[in-house]
């Protein structure tokens, strides 16, 4: 079982934690350089990037201003192919119905296909208290669930540990999950993927029921897409008697040829390859080819309240490739977890208070998590102002009130810049102290300051002074 | 022509240098600088922050400040871009402030806009024997656009030497008020860029905007590095006569 | 649950307050994706080689004994194939072939390979698209055996994803495949070969009159 992120510290403490910790920081450090130099390549190969970004955005809107009638339609194509259609208010209702399913066909295994929407619920957890086990069949939620760990990034839920963690891992904990890793086991990322190969394959072999998600979802056809890489999503979506895939509302594009243009940016973004290895696409069931029962359960669980939020509404374009975390400095260093959610980075910073709200620490802090640098929305595929979703969120978390001692201090400086006559008296009062001013201060946020870097010197003339005596000087 | 400086409220309270070197320097190009007086700062910090409303009475005093000048000077990259980029979107739709910033914001230029594309200028007679490396700093680079117009006024610099800055594009840490909200990760940011910077050999870090560079300045000065922060305005006004320092 | 259908929709509907209702969905100009040239066949090579697929290029003529050459590389003695597909394309062979009438998963794990055509082929990025139809079987044939021995006819070949999906119908069951089973979940460098075919070779047929 995963750990699930309940009271976790808020981020700046965790990150505080995580940025000590030498062993996550040269990890995270070098995966994320891997793999922006492979994206970069593989954008730069596309001429007209800028405008299939902008195509992409442009359909995902569209989506989303019509959102009701996608989903009617959708559904009724589901249907129309023989899948059964479920809705899911909530986290507790989508794992019921799920529960329910699984349970309906008799069986207590399911193998799942890694998808952010069941850890989001928290599926896995909730399947196990029915005495339902779920496996974890892609390779870094493997690592995440033999580990007892928490995911720390969206496409690689295993980022933060090396190849020599993942060998202690696998020779640990497989035993106890089904075919035990061999005993000579190295640290070759190919002796790796093997292990579990073999781990997985009987399960594989003989499941009947696999849980899944989708990365789109087509209005006009009623058809799933899964991109992936192993062939354990095929395995899952091919193999099994009954199909369960939990699937957001905002997963969703109009028309089977608007496809094209997410095939096109999803794997360039996202692992930096010109497509990924493998890509499921399917309607309903098919007499004679995969499973014979497929459920779609489509989830709300606080999307329509980001929908309802006209600036936060653009949250819902995305398409979870992660590029904004793999180009994110403060990811990078902060690593997932002390992001407090199973979405971690920049992405997460504004997905996360929008879903939970935020009147917990944990979820106010998030919007903050950021230098408001704007990496992230550059590599974004579906252009995602997510430095424009932070600072509005800033100003909700300011408006719910609280935090006053940051009041009184940005109340104190609004109050000094609102006059020039103000600011100057306040700059020549900084100005006669100046000499006192010692390069480290032991409380607040100029402790904060302090702690890692100087402070500049005051000087004795600000600007203002010098321009008025030289006009003075000069007879002006 | 007639520049209007908005000088900024850093700069003005803690780098009144990068303000005088301004003026120095478009006076020697031929310009004339004024200074309005009752300028005081553009309202970045609040609204990054999340204080909308302090924002917008800083935004309406900015736009009343500047409302009559054709060109404004605003020597701070993310300055600039606040009122840029962020003005239009601080302003209820068709309100007066979001007039009045619809009318102001695309006046007002970074120093390495002013002088490239309105002034004509990449050589600016400007005499600089160091070793020196820019950092382009995130609103320069990405809101402002900025591209390789400091590089270009830099590389005609005479005496100095350009180095290259590994990893440049990436953020420095600073980032207002999250240097203090987030000072770990900010700290961890900073000491990266600056050990990045002291890796180059260079004797001056120089950069568009004087918050990034207090930060990393801060961090150079705890790490006792012989390395100094300069803003471009500075590089660009020094002479063989009256060289900086 | 029909509960929940209603509230959900009237959520949205709710939160879509300022989208004019009479507002009809707005049609989006997509940039097309790389054009049709000459050289889509060297262009899909190349990229399958980049996946280490092992594009190896025929004449339709040598198709018989291509296979049987791949095969016997292969060292594939027991090799699956679709119930449909040409005879002729397996005439050379020395390997057992069985045709699958709906082998169980067990059954496809013991063969040591499959051989199939395709759908539809994508140049620029090395894809290979099998529907279910014509010489491809049902999905598991290409998912289970470790060895996929794709024959690809030159006239399949499509410039780019744009024309892929035009072409394809999306009522059948699809599988994109591009190169040999792959996972990046290890410091986020590619390694081929985790659960699907390890060893995927590609056979390019240039047709007669495709200049290929
Ligand atoms: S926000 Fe954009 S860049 Fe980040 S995961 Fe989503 S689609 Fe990718």
């Amino acid at each position: 079982m995963s750990r699930t992120f309940l009271g976790m510290p808020p981020f700046p403490k965790a990150a505080e934690a995580a940025v000590a910790d030498a062993q996550l920081r040269h990890n995270l450090h070098r995966a994320t350089r891997t793999i922006r130099r492979t994206r970069g390549r593989a954008v730069a190969e596309v001429d007209d990037w800028e405008a299939l970004r902008a195509a992409g955005a442009a359909i995902k809107d569209r989506t989303l201003r019509h959102l009701d009638r996608y989903l009617e339609q959708l559904e009724e194509a589901v249907t129309a192919a023989g899948g059964h259609v479920h809705w899911a208010v909530d986290a507790a209702e989508a794992n019921a119905v799920v529960t329910e399913l699984v349970r309906a066909t008799g069986h207590r295994e399911v193998v799942k296909v890694k998808s952010m929407a069941t850890q989001e619920i928290g599926l896995n957890e909730a399947l196990a208290e029915a005495g339902i086990t779920a496996y974890e069949t892609d390779l870094a939620e493997l690592i995440v669930q033999l580990a007892e760990d928490r995911p720390s990034h969206i496409l690689v839920p295993a980022i933060h540990r090396n190849r020599a963690e993942i060998r202690e891992i696998f020779l640990r904990a497989m035993a106890d999950w089904g075919r035990p890793a061999p005993a000579d086991l190295t640290d070759d990322p190919r002796a790796l993927a093997e292990a579990a190969r073999r781990h997985l394959r009987e399960r594989f072999l003989t499941a009947k029921v696999a849980v899944s998600g989708a990365n789109f979802a087509v209005a006009e056809t009623g058809t799933l897409v899964v991109l992936e890489s192993e062939g354990n999503g095929r395995m899952c979506l091919t193999l099994p008697e009954t199909l369960i895939s939990v699937v957001g509302i905002e997963k969703l594009v109009p028309t089977w040829r608007d496809l094209e243009v997410f095939l096109r940016l999803l794997p360039r973004s996202s692992t930096g390859e010109r497509m990924n290895p493998y890509t499921s696409m399917w309607t309903g069931v098919a007499p004679g080819d995969g499973p014979r029962e497929f459920h779609l359960v489509l989830l709300d669980n606080g999307r329509t309240d980001v929908l309802a939020d006209a600036v936060g509404r653009q949250t819902l374009r995305c398409i979870r490739c992660s590029a904004c975390l793999n180009v994110c400095p403060v990811y990078e260093r902060a690593g997932g977890h002390a992001y407090g959610s199973v979405y971690p980075g920049p992405i997460g910073a504004i997905l996360t208070p929008q879903l939970r709200g935020t009147a917990s620490e944990a979820d106010a802090a998030l919007p903050y998590a950021s230098s408001l640098c704007g990496a992230c929305f550059e590599v974004c595929p579906v252009a995602i102002d997510i430095p424009e979703v932070l600072v509005h969120l800033r100003e909700r978390v300011v408006e719910q009130g609280g935090r006053p001692g940051e009041r009184a201090l940005l109340a104190a400086a609004s109050w000094t810049l609102g006059d020039e006559r103000r600011l100057a008296w306040a700059q020549r009062a900084a100005g006669a102290v100046r000499s006192l001013v010692p390069r480290r201060l032991p409380l607040g946020p100029a402790a904060a300051w302090t702690d890692t870097r100087d402070l500049p010197e005051i000087p004795a003339e600000p600007f203002r002074d010098w321009w008025a005596r030289r006009e003075k000087e000069d007879g002006r | 022509m007639r520049i209007a400086l908005f000088v900024t409220c850093v700069n003005d309270t803690l780098f009144p240098r990068t303000g005088q070197a301004v003026v120095r320097l478009l006076e020697r190009l031929g310009h004339e600088v004024v200074f309005p007086a009752g300028q005081t700062c553009c309202g970045q910090m609040h609204y990054n922050t999340g204080y909308r409303r302090d924002a917008q009475r800083l935004a309406v005093r900015f736009v009343e400040t500047f409302a009559d000048h054709d060109v404004v000077l605003a020597p701070s990259g993310s300055c600039a871009a606040m009122v840029r980029d962020n003005y239009p979107r601080l302003a209820p739709a068709g309100s007066r402030l979001g007039r009045a910033a619809a009318e102001v914001a695309p006046r007002v230029l970074d120093l390495s806009e002013l002088l490239v594309d309105v002034l004509g200028v990449t050589d600016v007679g400007a005499y600089f024997p160091h070793r020196v490396a820019y950092h382009p700093t995130c609103h320069g680079m990405r809101l402002l656009g900025l591209g390789d117009r400091p590089l270009r006024l830099l590389r005609a610099v005479r005496g100095l030497e350009l180095v290259e800055l590994p990893d440049a594009e990436e953020c420095c840490g600073f980032g207002g008020t999250f240097a203090v909200k987030n000072p770990a990760v900010s700290a961890a940011m900073g000491w990266d860029k600056a050990r990045n910077a002291a890796a180059t050999g260079a004797e001056v870090l120089c950069a568009v905007d004087n918050s990034c560079l207090m930060h990393i300045g801060g961090v150079l000065r705890r790490q006792r590095s012989g390395m100094r922060v300069m803003h471009l305005a500075e590089i660009l006004a020094s002479t063989e006569k009256e060289a900086v320092r | 649950m029909n509960r929940s259908r209603e509230r959900i929709l009237a959520r949205v509907r709710a939160a879509l307050a300022d989208v004019p209702r009479d507002e009809e969905p707005a049609p989006v100009a997509v940039p097309p994706g790389r054009a049709a040239t000459d050289g889509l066949v060297d262009l899909f090579a190349d990229r399958l080689e980049h996946y280490r697929a092992r594009p190896v290029r025929v004449g339709a003529a040598d198709l018989p004994e291509a296979v049987a050459a791949a095969l016997r590389r292969r060292g594939a003695g027991r090799v699956v194939v679709p119930a449909d597909l040409p005879e002729e394309w397996t005439s050379r062979c020395e390997a057992e072939l069985v045709a699958d009438d709906g082998l169980d998963p067990a059954a496809l794990d013991a063969v040591d390979g499959v051989v199939t055509g395709c759908a539809v082929a994508v140049a620029a990025t090395g894809t290979i698209v099998l529907d279910g139809g014509a010489a491809q079987g049902r999905r598991a044939l290409t998912l289970v055996p470790d060895y996929h021995l794709c024959v690809v006819d030159a006239a399949r070949i499509v410039a780019d994803v744009p024309d892929a999906v035009a072409r394809l119908s999306p009522v059948r069951p699809l599988t994109w495949i591009s190169g040999p089973s792959a996972t990046s979940d290890i410091e986020l460098n590619r390694v081929e070969g985790v659960h699907g075919p390890r060893t995927l070779e590609v056979l390019i047929v240039s047709s007669p009159g495709t200049g290929a």
